[in-house]
């Protein structure tokens, strides 16, 4: 490892005073769990002078449901934390089920979602999710803070909107609308340990009297640069009586937003394959969830 | 050597537990990295990014004005080849002057990851920064990836001195193909001829990683009186002392290899591979040098296991009787040669009964790392492809494809694919039970996209030359020790022989894996050999030592050593139970005599072989959507001749099955213009405990013709069959037919839809 | 750079050591502790090999600053025997022959101790899920799950 200074500040201001000397992209990187930053500093791929560790800043710690603004999530709360919170799995599927997908139970008893993001990798599988529930990120800087829409944030593998001295502080996902139900489903060759070939998180808003689909959010994972919305498929869904044919559509449609390559985790054609598979069965989930039959 | 008087034994046979396991469950058994010396340096290789380049200069001169820098090494810092003679390795031979030339690229890089350069700092940052000093100047030359490949005329060369061996003799034009060598029987055109049907098919497997977890390492200390010290985590401490030996030109009596524990080999620790840079470092340090390999070295520079393309043909009969067997085998050496080619042809048709059989195997260089043993080297790629092969025959005949291969199963007297006649060999009575066996008999697994499958395993199991010392000490105590590596729990099944062939409680006995420097020589710990030839020597050396004891006691007695009886620590005259003296006492006097301590020593070497027969049946289900295989039981059943410890047995049963589905389902090198695209335990993808059932062993006990107790080796034949289960599996639950390995989700998915 | 000066409990006992801002939980605890029971087989959180309790849960110490653990408690393989009593996991892996070669054994008996801590009569899935994080090469898991199965239903 090339040599770097670490930082583990007790509060905001101090993390501020840190971030105030950033030389440029990259020269400071947030730890969280380490899972990716420690490794990829084994190797080179990522190279700051100064590892900041948040995990003592008392904001970053922050896991709260409040009715009205929603879950919000400190950077620092670990997967496994995020997972057990009551409120995640009562309101928020697909973020309570990928928060028990990362990597494996020693790497979600370290790891946070907010490390998953800010290590953008089109894979992270807490992302989807949190991007079909509308989640923003809370930045923090030495300049102030600004939300970013969670689905606005990342421009390109392991690049995000974050200038050099600004870190997540929390992660913020409003109350999901009543009569709404999400899922996340990866497909990975093992059963543990390994990085999504494809994934897709789905959310459905029905009518609570007619049934209709009044809201629709699909985002994939692994498929494209940065993780995206598959918005053509979210279409074919909203307004309408869900039927299996629909469902089918989705799936086939969903596939537009997917730009995947071919890599040693799977070729184009699968990983569009998945996609619509992947669409189709978190559709039915949430269908599941919301007491719904289709055909 | 068999024993043939049925006596009962009291350990032999027991689930005695395992007596090196506390040591382990405690985190206190020191393995290869635990090793730490006064003033040792770290050691770190530079490897070359190129698959194929040739090495035109390498600057080391800024590298070694780096302060904490002590030694930087190059292939010129060893002694001159002229005296570098023979070959080392156990069923995968390499010679010693190809060893030097994998060990530290001399004038061409030959894989991605090939040694170049080596450094001894005082820390990792230090040798790190060092690495990115050396300065080499490549001449990058086109890779070659692939064996068929590598055979064709304008394939880009490897070795510009390398040209094909075929039958004795050597061809004159340079060539990738290292050897061609032919095993046949009987008259397979003749065989063909006969047949009704005649089938055949194309099967190819690619490199695959033994995945032993401990990362290979190795620690040497060069000392002040020129002595060479070595810890080195290898299946065999006598094949690097030798290779050492010859590589650095020092007399082996100037090394002393200690053996650590050892986390894994499954035939991929069998080379030093390590140790000679590891010295090269220690001896221009002159201080103790340790180095350890990242798991992406692990993968891209040590030796995997070989990839395959084989031509399978067959002659059946109506009724079923095969009447001709043929494959054509193209293994894959890596580097240098040395593919598994003898195992692959052994393993074959092993299971199968003929009269006509040609087996035509080729020895092909590459681009990539030199392979090494995977437990039972060749074996689970072609029997991957001759297992499909048979349920297609079976299939086409329309015959259960347990009935036909009863039909065609071997026995006594009957050939192998050796061409010599089997002794007593337990395939037919693997199947009996099998056929019995609920995994068998129960219902296929219900509804779509489920099915099962059978393959069967063999491996003729290796034999080599095996060393045991046994004393007795004055106490009474009994301490073992030999230079057989311990590679699963061996020491224990020793100590169970030594404890019913002295016939002491165990817990008397000690067992100790010592240094070259005290050990009678050994072979290495590989092919199933050790219970088998280890355990032979053993007996050997426990009769030597209770023959002392019946000299001393004959003197206590002042009777002919005829006379004296022995049983349970006590000996006595024949009939005259009165006169008694007991183990401890005989022992504590030797001391004393002039006929001296008890020591025995036992030795033997080339025991006939002990067959090795399994079969093992899956149950799986398939997504037809994405392709992914689960599987829903799993069951395997060998003939282990007498199982000495049932629990390890069955250990080496499950362990092997493991290793064998993750060849089948997702483990491969995956490369790319020469280039390992996957050196991580990540991307790698060996099975996790959620990726399998639980695997249901089941012993069969079939005496061998020879060695201890009847008693066969166990490790290497349970990861033949696997491949070929799951292939015949998949089958049944899509209908569709995998010809290559691994059978990932991608390619199954793949074969569900194409036309 | 200087040394950094870290203050932590390992298996009970409170450990005073400076350390390199670089330096992993796992090299501080193998090199400067000497504790190498705890093994590297892979230096990226792939193989668990190098799992350690931190504050009663299971981590990777590969991918662990040394430093983050300013003040908080590990508990190692070597620390799982209390008081010249193994940890009934450590007995039981011994009498079910969990372990072969013994290189994955610490960190498979670190994971399972945390997990039983937490679930204490967990299924066969929940056991397998729970130690999917740690790759063992020799037993083919089977051992190792009925060893854990057979503590929870002892309520060890």
């Amino acid at each position: 490892m090339k040599p770097f200074t670490y930082v583990a500040p007790t509060s905001l201001r101090e993390a501020h005073q840190v971030l105030a000397k950033a030389k440029g992209p990259g020269d400071i990187r947030a730890l969280v769990g380490g899972s990716d930053l420690v490794d990829q500093m084994r190797v080179n791929r990522r190279t700051p002078s100064v590892v900041l560790d948040i995990k003592r800043i008392p904001e970053m710690k922050r896991l709260q449901w409040l009715p009205r603004s929603g879950l919000h999530v400190g950077a620092a709360v670990s997967c496994t934390d995020t997972a057990s919170f009551p409120a995640v799995a009562q309101h928020y599927g697909s973020i309570h089920e990928s928060c028990q997908l990362v990597g494996s139970t020693q790497i979600q008893n370290r790891a946070s979602m907010a490390g998953n993001i800010g290590n953008s990798a089109p894979s992270g599988d807490t992302i989807p999710g949190l991007i079909t529930f509308g989640a923003k990120v809370l930045l923090t800087s030495p300049r102030g803070k600004r939300p970013v829409l969670l689905e606005e944030f990342f421009t390109g593998p392991g690049q995000n909107v974050c200038a050099p001295d600004e870190i997540i502080q929390e992660i913020i996902v409003p109350p999901p609308p009543a009569n709404s139900s999400g899922h996340y489903l990866r497909f990975i060759p093992r059963n543990e340990m390994d990085i999504a070939v494809a994934g897709v998180a789905s959310m459905i808003t029905l009518d609570r009297r007619t049934h209709r689909c009044t809201a629709a959010r699909i985002a994939l994972a692994s498929v494209a640069p940065t993780p995206v919305r598959a918005k053509a498929a979210e279409a074919v869904l909203e307004g309408k009586q869900i039927t299996a044919a629909l469902i089918r559509e989705a799936g086939e449609k969903a596939v537009e937003a997917a730009r995947p390559i071919s890599d040693v985790r799977g070729t184009i054609e699968y990983r569009k394959e998945l996609v619509k598979v992947l669409t189709r069965r978190t559709l039915r989930l949430c269908l599941d969830s919301l007491g719904q039959k289709v055909d | 050597m068999a024993t043939t008087k049925e006596r009962a034994y009291k350990y032999v046979g027991a689930r005695v537990r395992k007596m090196d396991a506390l040591e382990r469950v405690t985190g206190r058994a020191a393995y290869g990295a635990d090793i730490t010396l006064p003033g040792m340096l770290v050691g770190k290789v530079l490897r070359s990014p190129h698959p194929h380049a040739r090495i035109l200069s390498i600057d080391t001169t800024k590298a070694e004005a780096l302060p904490g820098i002590y030694a930087v090494v190059t292939a010129k810092d060893l002694p001159p080849m002229e005296k570098v003679a023979g070959s080392i390795g156990g069923e995968l031979t390499i010679t010693l002057i190809d060893l030097r030339k994998m060990t530290i690229a001399h004038d061409k890089a030959l894989f991605d990851g090939h040694a170049v350069a080596a450094v001894a700092a005082v820390s990792p940052e230090v040798a790190e920064r060092a690495l990115e000093l050396i300065d080499v100047k490549y001449e990058v030359l086109p890779p070659v990836e692939d064996a068929v490949e590598a055979m064709k005329p304008d394939a880009p060369l490897l070795h510009e001195d390398l040209s094909t061996r075929s039958l004795g003799e050597r061809a004159k034009r340079p060539s990738n193909v290292a050897a061609y060598v032919e095993n046949s029987f009987g008259d397979v055109d003749k065989g063909f001829a006969e047949a009704d049907l005649v089938h055949e098919t194309t099967y190819d497997t690619k490199m695959v990683h033994q995945g032993y977890l401990e990362p290979t390492t190795a620690v040497v200390s060069a000392q002040s009186d020129g002595k060479l010290t070595v810890w080195s985590s290898t299946q065999g401490t006598f094949g690097v002392r030798r290779t050492l030996s010859q590589l650095l030109d020092l007399p082996q009596h100037r090394i002393n290899v200690i053996p650590t524990e050892i986390g894994g080999g499954f035939g991929g620790k069998v080379y030093a591979i390590l140790e000679p840079i590891t010295a090269m470092l220690s001896l221009k340090a002159n201080r103790p040098v340790k180095l350890v390999m990242s798991r992406s070295e692990v993968f891209r520079a040590t030796g995997p296991g070989s990839p395959m393309h084989a031509v399978i043909r067959t002659g059946v009969k109506r009724n079923g009787r095969l009447t001709a067997c043929y494959a054509k085998i193209i293994l894959d050496a890596g580097a240098f040669p040395g593919a598994p080619v003898w195992g692959a042809g052994a393993v074959s048709f092993g299971p199968y009964k003929t009269d006509n059989l040609k087996i035509e195997g080729y020895d092909v260089v590459t681009n990539k790392p030199r392979v090494q043993a995977y437990r039972a080297p060749g074996g689970t790629p072609i029997a991957f492809a001759i297992e499909s092969h048979m349920d297609e025959v079976a299939e086409k005949l329309g015959i259960d494809p347990l009935q036909f291969r009863i039909l065609n199963a071997p026995g006594e007297g009957d050939k192998g694919t050796s061409g010599q006649p089997y002794n007593r060999i337990g395939m037919k009575e693997v199947l009996r039970r099998l056929s019995q066996h609920p995994c068998w008999t129960s219902p296929a697994p219900k509804g779509p996209h489920r099915g099962r499958g059978l393959a069967l395993g063999y491996w003729p199991g290796a034999t080599l030359t095996s060393s045991a010392v046994v004393q007795v000490l004055p106490d009474g105590g009994i301490s073992l020790f030999s230079g057989q590596v311990d590679l699963t729990g061996t020491r224990t099944t020793m100590a169970q022989m030594v404890a019913d062939e002295m016939q002491v409680p165990i817990e008397n006995v000690s067992v100790r894996v010592a240094d070259t420097e005290t050990a009678p020589y050994t072979d290495l710990s590989a092919g199933s050999r050790t219970t088998y030839s280890m355990g032979a020597a053993v007996h050997e050396a426990c009769k030597d030592a209770l023959a002392q004891l019946k000299t001393h006691a004959a003197q206590h007695f002042k009777s002919p050593k005829e006379d004296v009886e022995y049983a349970n620590g006590v000996f006595w005259v024949r009939e005259n139970t009165e006169q008694r003296v007991d183990l401890q006492t005989v022992a504590g006097n030797s001391t004393r005599l002039a006929s001296g301590p008890i020591c025995g020593y036992g030795t033997v070497t080339r025991l006939q072989p002990a067959h090795q027969f399994a079969a093992h049946v899956a149950d799986v289900e398939v997504d037809p959507e994405t392709g992914k295989v689960t599987i829903l039981r799993y069951t395997t059943f060998q003939d282990v001749g007498k199982a000495i410890n049932p629990t390890m047995v069955e250990g080496q049963m499950q362990g092997g099955a493991l290793q064998g589905i993750g060849w089948a389902l997702t483990e491969y090198y995956d490369y790319s213009k020469g280039m390992m695209r996957n050196p991580t335990l990540l991307d790698y993808r060996m099975p996790t405990a959620l990726d399998i059932p639980m695997i249901e062993a089941v012993i069969v006990e079939v005496p061998a013709s020879d060695g201890p107790y009847g008693a066969r080796g166990i490790g290497e034949v349970p990861i033949v069959p696997p491949a070929g289960a799951l292939a015949n599996a998949i089958y049944r639950a899509t209908g569709r037919r995998l010809h290559t390995l691994p059978m990932t989700p991608q390619e199954v998915w793949g074969a569900i839809h194409s036309k | 750079m200087p040394k950094i000066p870290l203050a932590f409990k390992v298996n009970g006992d409170t450990q005073e050591i400076l350390v390199q801002p670089w330096q992993t939980l796992l090299e501080a605890l193998r090199d400067e502790l000497g504790l190498t029971g705890t093994k590297e087989g892979c230096s990226n959180g792939n193989c668990g090999a190098c799992t350690v309790m931190v504050d009663g849960r299971a981590i990777v110490s590969c991918c662990t600053l040394a430093a983050e653990v300013e003040g908080q408690s590990v508990i190692t393989v070597e620390g799982l025997a209390k008081g010249g009593n193994l940890d009934p996991l450590q007995e039981a892996f011994i009498e079910h022959g969990a372990l072969q070669c013994g290189f994955c054994t610490p960190g498979f008996l670190v994971s399972a101790r945390a997990f039983l801590n937490q679930n204490p009569h967990p299924s066969e899935h929940e056991i397998r899920l729970a130690i999917a994080g740690n790759l063992c090469r020799c037993t083919g898991y089977d051992k190792i799950v009925r060893a854990i199965m057979d503590v929870a239903q002892k309520g060890a």
